[in-house]
């Protein structure tokens, strides 16, 4: 049977922030590339609660001990800043979709010399 | 919820990829649960899924679907984004195989009891100041959003 250490989830965030990058750098729709951001911002929560879990089972003189929640209490400001960024991200699309009409980002190019 | 992540990045339909999404935070908050994490898990499914996923649906509503549906559906310039995405998983992998023995074994298996009441004792002790800026971020947040999506400012 495995013993699932730290290294497994680690292993597991970077599958998913590689995902992610894919899904930023690869597709045309810009909902798709926004959830995408969203897959990386779940890479960075798992590696901060797994990195939480094993400060937990450390001594105290460390810094760590059964009361060291420094990560998830991160991740949970993390969590907070995705949905910000996730609302203020799909007002930006709207307003451009209002006056577009697409969502392709080929088609952002208004700015290009 | 790996296959999760490559359906999210890999379907045509935009509704298709945000319900791959929400498999995906699902097993992200079982994983959570696996870490001793219950109130993590918890932020995570009424937040994350509960709130963001709700969000991200309604704008797919209201973009058309139809007319982007039937275009190509990956960027001009993927072949750079694939090898750009493989030169970084290289250097993980690099990483990870380097660095494998820094962390020992699992540490011993801890109860989740009381965790909500340490993780509130953190929060409104010491971490306050970053707790009272996350709410004037909200704040900031909906005061942009609702600017970016009025039809006259």
């Amino acid at each position: 049977m495995l013993h699932i250490t730290t290294l497994h989830y680690l292993i597991l965030g970077a599958a998913l922030f590689l995902l992610g990058v894919i899904g930023v750098l690869t597709r045309r729709n810009v909902v798709i590339v926004l959830m995408s951001i969203e897959l990386i911002l779940n890479a960075v929560n798992l590696n901060l609660v797994a990195f939480s879990h094993y400060w937990q089972g450390m001594p105290a003189r460390f810094g760590g001990g059964p009361s060291a929640l420094h990560g998830q209490i991160f991740s949970i400001f993390v969590i907070t800043d995705a949905a910000a960024e996730a609302a203020v991200g799909l007002g930006i699309l709207i307003a451009f979709f209002r006056n577009k009409e697409t969502v392709n980002i080929d088609e952002v190019n208004l700015l290009k010399w | 919820m790996v296959i999760g992540g490559i359906l999210v990045i890999t379907r045509r339909n935009p509704v298709h990829s945000a319900l791959a999404l929400i498999v995906t935070l699902l097993a992200q908050a079982s994983i959570y649960l696996m870490l001793y994490a219950p109130f993590v898990a918890g932020v995570q499914i009424i937040l994350y899924a509960g709130g963001i996923m709700v969000l991200f649906l309604f704008v797919i509503m209201l973009v058309s679907i139809e007319r982007s549906m039937k275009e190509r559906q990956f960027n001009s310039q993927w072949v750079i984004g694939i090898i750009a995405a493989t030169a970084l998983g290289g250097l993980f992998i690099a990483v990870y195989t380097k660095g494998r023995d820094i962390f020992p074994d699992g540490p011993p298996t801890m109860m989740e009891g009381d965790n909500t009441q340490k993780v509130a004792s953190l929060l409104y002790g010491q971490y306050m100041f970053a707790f009272e800026i996350a709410s004037l971020l909200l704040l900031v947040a909906i005061i942009g959003a609702v600017v970016m999506a009025k039809k006259r400012i």
